[in-house]
């Protein structure tokens, strides 16, 4: 089935039953999602870690599912990259959010 | 990396039919490094997003202006359209032309049902004025989604000259190649739209 057979790494070509698999978790996490934050009756904090949890399982799902990224020395290089960006994302977004938080803290107008 | 200098044939004989097989598995490698890139685009407007999310300047929240329902029907053209893209790579590798075009037809047709819905949704908050210009937080909305919503109408762009080459050339190698990498682009930018439906819709109306 395979076209390049000598050449797995990151054209690994996946499989019916594993875009399938892929698709119907997709699928599940994403209703869920919703229709924990749609019912409105459990508390935000809690809907709030769930929602969240959701999204990195559907994340870590395509990622493994549609994009066929594993630990195989195939995939090393773009798994390292990834983990290197996530790295970067993570400075990136906590950076800006501790220093944006604190910036307005002391901007807020002193309470009487 | 630094193999693709030397002539593939020399250094696999068997493999001579496929004379650009090294540059193919670099260029999909380079392509996978631009999506990273491009994550680091997207986690700077999500950074802004998340300073800018409660500054309403006196206008709507996200509780007011988002409709889940409506954005729910939007996530599911996206993720139908990842689900008929992996059937068109599937198809590829059959060397089916026919199977591809079909797929990657559904593909573009369930990503235009998606931006279509966007736009309308961008429309009708503009129309009520509630564009851009209204609030930091609605600013920070336009610039995060809008930026999605661009890279999957380039896609969409792209996907529609890959059909008018496949149609035309056949499932080469050349054209193997350019699918792959449309195929990255395309789950690249399902995957985004997670992090985009749980932190603005999902959380705007928490």
């Amino acid at each position: 089935m395979q076209v390049h057979p000598a050449h797995g790494s990151s054209t690994a070509h996946g499989s019916y039953r594993g875009n399938t698999t892929g698709f119907i978790l997709s699928l599940l996490l994403t209703l869920a999602s919703f229709a924990m934050v749609m019912s409105g009756k459990i508390p935000a904090s809690l809907t709030l870690a769930v929602i969240v949890t959701l999204a990195v399982l559907q994340i870590i799902a395509q990622m493994h599912f549609f994009l066929h990224l594993d630990n195989s020395p195939a995939q090393r290089w773009n798994v390292m990259i990834l983990i290197y960006t996530l790295i970067i994302i993570v400075f990136l977004v906590v950076g800006t959010l501790w220093i944006m938080y604190n910036t307005g803290i002391r901007m807020m107008p002193m309470p009487h | 990396m630094s193999a693709n200098t030397l002539s593939p044939e020399m250094l696999h004989p068997d493999h001579a039919q496929h004379p650009d097989h090294g540059g193919e598995d670099n260029a999909l490698f380079g392509f996978w490094v631009y999506l990273m890139t491009d994550c680091i685009l997207f986690a700077s407007l999500f950074a802004t997003y998340a300073v800018m999310r409660h500054n309403y300047a006196g206008g709507p929240t996200g509780k007011d202006l988002f409709d889940l329902r409506y954005v729910f029907i939007e996530t599911m053209f996206l993720l139908f359209s990842s689900f008929s893209n992996g059937f068109a790579m599937l198809s590829m590798h059959r060397r089916s032309r026919s199977a591809t075009l079909k797929w990657l037809l559904l593909t573009a047709l369930l990503g235009l049902g998606f931006v279509g819905m966007e736009v309308r949704e961008f429309t009708h908050l503009v129309m009520e004025g509630n564009g851009p210009d209204r609030s930091g937080f609605l600013s920070a909305f336009f610039g995060l989604v809008g930026t999605h919503g661009t890279h999957v109408s380039i896609g969409l762009i792209w996907m529609g000259v890959m059909m008018w080459q496949l149609y035309f050339k056949g499932v080469t190698p050349a054209i193997t190649s350019r699918l792959l990498r449309l195929s990255l682009f395309w789950h690249f930018l399902d995957i985004i739209w997670i992090v985009v439906f749980t932190v603005v819709y999902l959380m705007g109306v928490l």
